[in-house]
């Protein structure tokens, strides 16, 4: 009988200011598995835990390579996402035939922000159920933005989405200082550590679940750009031996130690 | 049907009363330029070991008669680029526009990016095949110069048609015929360019703008020059005066409708 009258069409205000359509899409992106995105002073990565729908199917993509000098990792309906990469790489391609140049970051999250919000006032269309982490190189350095389904935007230095990513981004704040001046694999390891705290007990991070991507400033030349590496399947097992492995010393040490001690009792 | 065509296929007045032709487009028929009515003449371009210079006079001509004398015919983008234009100076003020509205949208959408020389030039040999496409062509040839995403020297063509090509020395119209040899004694190759001082290109551009009023009859003795380097950004000075001219070679020349002597 406490029927929400409010919440029919995303152009309906709710008398509380509320627009309960978007609420609604951000849920959907809540329920969408944990991607981390992490920018430094040379790299952005992006980091994902992909998952498949049963046993025998294939895991969903999770981390879109849109050009050359950028990609996008989603939380949340993937068709939608779909959408959003497919008209990025439409910008994007359309910035280098007519400019012959890449397309600036700041300049495509504005795009989709500006696509996402009109469908939060144009009565008959539906926000998207998507989150995306947009990470890339550009003129200007790297950068990491965040993009919701309200159309909101903003860049970030480092950013967590999707379902349990609390524990990601509290990993994130207790490791802030250090993303700047990180290298390449650093980044790429604390990107896989904090989504390693994110996962539910019974899981683990494999290379069937994970995804990397990376885009960086090439070490020799100042100008030019390490374009956009996926990492999927067997090329992630480096990374994550390396992540892995950097975590482990210190919970091995005080296993060995504590076997030690019992020696001794 | 009666006599006047103009009534056939439409209600007849003397049925339906005055036909309301109010909703009908009033227009004119569509017209594509099929040759260039008020022109510029030559841009001359040369690359140097730091920077680009580039030159127009200030002459629009109508046919051959010197209409307008106080034409600038280098158009600055950004503070990074220049654009020279040779051909119709209508479709020049179009691009003009063109170009500033593209700047406008450039500078509000984002900060600390900007086109570069490259990146304009690839923008207007695209606005240009566009309409070379719609068979309804802006009639000029360009020169854009300026640095590139390295910023190193830019200098390169856009015409008519879209097409595009560059080199160390670039001249449009009668320059291309009458200047472009002697730039080339400049830099004929793309690796003599480091051994240009700006000095010397600056000499060579002078020289063949004076070289070009002596011949070409739609040139002026007041010009453009604008000098493009990363340390000094654009320089661009509108209203030069050619130095040091000479026409005692006109003494000797007999024909060409002069008053031949026996």
């Amino acid at each position: 009988m406490f029927r929400n009258n409010y919440d029919n069409d995303s152009v309906t205000f709710s008398p509380q200011g509320r627009i309960f359509q978007v609420e609604y899409a951000s849920e959907a992106v809540k329920q969408g598995s944990v991607v981390v995105g992490i920018a430094s002073k040379t790299h952005t990565v992006l980091v994902a835990l992909k998952r498949n729908a049963e046993e025998l199917s294939s895991y969903q993509k999770k981390v879109i390579g849109i050009d050359e000098h950028f990609g996008i990792a989603l939380a949340g309906l993937a068709s939608d996402a779909r959408v959003l990469s497919n008209f990025m790489k439409q910008q994007a391609l359309a910035s280098k035939m007519t400019y012959g140049r890449p397309i600036p970051l700041e300049r495509i999250v504005a795009q989709i922000g500006d696509r996402a919000q009109t469908s939060t006032q144009v009565y008959g269309k539906r926000p998207y159920g998507v989150g995306l982490l947009i990470a890339g190189v550009d003129e200007t350095g790297p950068h990491l933005f965040e993009f919701q389904p309200s159309g909101m935007t903003q860049e970030m230095i480092a950013c967590a989405i999707g379902a349990r990513s609390q524990m990601a981004r509290t990993y994130l704040e207790r490791h802030l200082d250090e993303f700047a001046d990180a290298s390449r694999d650093e980044l790429i390891k604390h990107g896989l550590l904090a989504l390693k705290e994110s996962l539910s007990q019974d899981k683990e991070l494999t290379v069937d679940n994970a995804s990397v991507g990376v885009t960086g400033l090439a070490q020799d030349g100042k100008r030019k750009i390490e374009s956009f590496k996926l990492y999927d399947g067997g090329e992630v097992a480096p990374l994550l031996e390396a992540a892995l492995e950097s975590a482990e010393p210190a919970s091995g040490d005080t296993t060995v130690e504590g076997e030690s001690m019992e020696v001794d009792t | 049907m009666n006599h006047l065509p103009q009534a056939w296929g439409r209600p007849r007045d003397d049925v339906y009363g005055p036909y309301d032709a109010s909703y009908l487009q009033s227009g004119h028929p569509q017209t594509h330029t099929k040759s260039p009515i008020v022109t510029g003449t030559s841009v001359l371009a040369v690359k140097f070991q730091d920077g680009v210079v580039i030159a127009a006079d200030n002459l629009a001509s109508y046919g051959s008669l010197a209409r307008f004398t106080d034409v600038k015919r280098l158009r600055p983008f950004n503070s990074k680029c220049i654009v020279g234009f040779g051909g119709d100076v209508s479709d020049m003020q179009y691009l003009d526009r063109l170009l500033n509205s593209l700047d406008v949208v450039e500078n509000y959408s984002s900060e600390g990016h900007s086109l570069n020389a490259k990146n304009l030039h690839t923008y207007l040999s695209k606005v240009m095949y566009k309409r070379r496409s719609e068979i309804n062509p802006l009639w000029n040839q360009m020169l854009v110069a300026g640095l590139d995403g390295d910023d190193k020297p830019f200098l390169s063509s856009i015409d008519l048609l879209g097409t595009t090509f560059s080199s160390p020395t670039l001249a449009t119209g009668f320059g291309a015929h009458l200047a472009q040899p002697l730039l080339r004694k400049v830099a004929d190759d793309e690796s003599k360019v480091a051994g240009v001082t700006k000095e010397r290109a600056i000499e060579a551009v002078k020289e063949c703008m004076k070289v070009l009023f002596y011949r070409d009859a739609r040139s002026l003795d007041r010009y453009s020059i604008a000098i493009i380097t990363k340390e000094g950004g654009v320089e661009l000075k509108e209203d030069e005066q050619l130095e040091g001219q000479s026409w005692a070679f006109a003494e000797t020349i007999r024909g060409y409708g002069r008053t031949q002597e026996v």
